[in-house]
């Protein structure tokens, strides 16, 4: 195998869902899709490399700085969703649920990686977050989008206790069934969470 | 190699793009890591948060292999917390002290112990005074016990009031005071001689720490969990 392709297998294999193996056979699709495929990967992939930068106010990646999300004066500057990485502000974009702001942490609090809150962006939230003189487009309310994980959970009440000088409603994304779940499938804890937080119909 | 035993949930860190290497403690093989095939699966995943309670089977062709585990849920605990910061907080201390401080591989069945009554006390109110205990416990478990049965000066056991920060004995009160700046406070719930009250149980946590640091963290090159200053520091709030 030419030193090329070798290098290419390798950082191939480095992506996440591939390996050696599948690596070696992306390559070869590649090669042999070299004017239709290969070229403007790689032209995508520079293009995207050189452009992409993450928003100085909230973390997520765009092309400006702030991004698009950050500047867009349709969505609604009250509300701030507070969110681990830049795919969760991906997902909840593809949900067209949300129109509020984001803010991104860049992780949670971490025992086994031994990351703490100097390691995410929190002062940054709390700025955002403060009063703004005249309480005009001031955040009322910050939704903690956490995972429903002992990490996640432990981050979402650290920031809530961050947040508490400012008075400012601080809510949790709900905990429970899944949409299309069967009770019969569902892991005692998530049954658990779902009961304490039942509502009336 | 095979054994099957019920152990506690302590970490579980993602391997690859589908498995994750978890960390469990047991009563018979202690804190013992394997290979979970497909844990990080949507219906696996939340079996293995800390505190979390699996029937866990560890098989391995070699013994000194990483070795893959097969688990069943048993009892799910970490869940339950999720709402109440400062139990979780404890949850999520009590489980990073156990990877720090105890030994791979190496059994403890009284800190094993020690942490089942740990969690099966979360519900009540006691808990706090029951982490301080099971902190003692591992360090007596892992042979730098604290010796509170009567004065290191004296001899006594009347008005034990302090602890050595060297020797990890009991001083009284009145041997103590000329020391008292440089000696550990000892809460008296500890000798059942006074009640928990929240600066109580914060005197307590101060004094397993220091030997924590001390005869464990500090041998490992390793400081106190970040977990636990998170829950010392919540408490402390309450506190003030």
């Amino acid at each position: 195998m030419s030193g090329e392709i070798e290098t290419l297998t390798k950082l191939l294999a480095r992506l996440p869902g591939l390996g050696p193996r599948s690596a070696r056979r992306a390559v070869l699709f590649l090669l042999k899709r070299r004017e239709q495929l290969m070229l403007p990967l790689a032209e995508a992939m520079h293009a995207a490399a050189k452009a992409m930068k993450a928003c100085r106010e909230c973390g997520n990646y765009a092309t400006e700085d702030p991004c698009p999300i950050c500047t867009d004066a349709r969505r609604d500057k009250t509300v701030m969703c507070v969110v681990e990485e830049v795919g969760d502000v991906w997902a909840f974009e593809r949900s067209g649920a949300y129109r509020g702001l984001y803010h991104v942490l860049g992780g949670t609090l971490s025992a086994l990686d031994g990351r703490g809150p100097e390691d995410l962006t929190l002062d940054k939230l709390v700025e955002r977050c403060r009063p703004k003189v005249g309480d005009e487009g001031s955040v009322t309310e910050v939704i903690l989008a956490l995972d429903a994980t002992v990490d996640g959970q432990t981050t979402a009440h650290y920031v809530s206790d961050r947040l508490q000088p400012l008075g400012i409603k601080v809510t949790r994304l709900a905990q429970g069934v899944p949409v299309g779940g069967e009770l019969d499938y569902l892991d005692d804890g998530t049954l658990t969470t779902a009961l304490k937080s039942r509502r009336e119909v | 190699m095979e054994w099957t035993e019920e152990g506690i949930v302590l970490s579980a860190r993602p391997h690859g793009d589908t498995s994750l290497i978890l960390q469990a403690l047991t009563a018979g093989q202690g804190r013992h890591a394997g290979l979970v095939r497909g844990g990080q699966s949507v219906k696996k995943r939340a079996m293995f948060e800390p505190g979390n309670r699996l029937l866990l089977t560890w098989r391995a062709r070699i013994a000194d292999h990483l070795g893959a585990y097969e688990a069943e849920p048993v009892a799910t605990v970490s869940s339950r917390y999720y709402d109440d910061p400062d139990r979780l907080a404890a949850l999520a201390a009590a489980a990073a002290v156990a990877e720090k401080a105890l030994p791979e591989r190496e059994a403890h069945p009284g800190a094993y112990q020690g942490l089942l009554a740990f969690i099966d006390a979360l519900d009540h109110d006691f808990w706090p005074a029951l982490y301080v205990r099971w902190e003692m416990g591992v360090l007596a478990e892992l042979g730098f016990g604290l010796d509170l049965s009567c004065c290191a000066a004296t001899g006594s056991n009347d008005q034990l009031a302090y602890v050595s920060p060297r020797t990890g004995r009991a001083v009284s009160l009145s041997a103590g005071e000329p020391y008292r700046d440089r000696l550990l406070t000892l809460p008296g719930f500890l000798t059942g001689t006074g009640e928990v009250t929240p600066r109580a149980i914060l005197d307590g946590l101060a004094l397993t720490e220091h030997f924590l640091n001390r005869s464990v963290f500090h041998l490992k090159d390793e400081e106190t969990p970040g977990a636990r200053k998170r829950m010392v520091d919540r408490l402390t709030r309450l506190a003030a």
